[in-house]
């Protein structure tokens, strides 16, 4: 399960949204766990769509780096990325599993989709593993109120 | 000639003995390529082609500065300037 701050997550929903109709993009820095399925997303750095389009996106290449370094210097990494899609399901497209795919694309990066074609923002996040897609649950981190 | 720190991403930092920086001499970011590849062979295929050229789905950047939007590889570096290299991200519905 990939956990997250409340207020990522809803960061998230809200990037996607104050986007539209454009793609919405962003980098999940975190604390990587012993496996993949523990990691905890410490936070999400939203990152200009240099792309500038409601059907792809490309990180602005200056704010990358910049939220790149920063993770590394305070002991975390990436863990993964985020982005919209505006008008097709919270699923990975062909491009998306091609992206995830390129040699230096660690593959142990959760690909996190918030859809907007249900005119709502919904939530899903994914690792794509030698081509194969696979959703996995999401999780909130949370202080027991009791 | 130049000293610049050279930060790898996590994919890359086994191929250089776990090291995330890495402080490498040259005169232009291309000298950096070549003396980072020289001093860790693993790093080669995954940097550059081979014709020498940066590989696509590979961004590097001088001091927060992608090198495509500068002077490529013959971009001149000085003493203290970072060098980031990590993999172009992009995708789309």
């Amino acid at each position: 399960m990939l956990r997250f701050e409340r207020s990522d997550w809803l960061a998230m929903l809200a990037e996607a949204w104050a986007r539209y109709p454009l793609e919405a993009c962003g980098l999940l820095v975190g604390r990587p766990g012993p496996t993949p399925d523990q990691d905890v997303v410490e936070r999400f750095v939203p990152i200009h769509n240099e792309a500038a389009s409601s059907r792809i996106y490309r990180l602005d290449g200056r704010e990358y780096a910049r939220a790149a370094l920063a993770a590394d210097d305070d002991g975390l990494d990436i863990v993964g990325v985020m982005h919209s899609h505006t008008h097709t399901a919270a699923y990975p497209s062909a491009t998306d599993v091609a992206e995830a795919s390129k040699p230096l694309v660690p593959p142990t990066w959760h690909w996190v989709i918030v859809s907007l074609a249900l005119g709502f923002p919904e939530l899903h996040s994914f690792r794509i593993e030698d081509g194969g897609i696979r959703e996995e649950s999401v999780g909130l981190i949370e202080v027991n109120p009791y | 000639m130049a000293t610049v720190d050279v930060r790898l991403p996590t994919v890359l930092r086994p191929a250089a003995q776990g090291q995330s920086r890495v402080q490498v001499d040259g005169a232009a970011v291309g000298d950096v390529v070549d003396e980072l590849i020289q001093r860790y062979p693993g790093l080669g295929s995954n940097l550059v082609d081979d014709d020498g050229a940066v590989r696509k789905f590979v961004n590097i950047y001088l001091n927060d500065e992608d090198i495509r939007f500068l002077e490529q590889l013959a971009t001149p570096v000085a003493d203290g300037d970072e060098v980031a290299i990590l993999p172009a991200v992009a995708g789309g519905q």
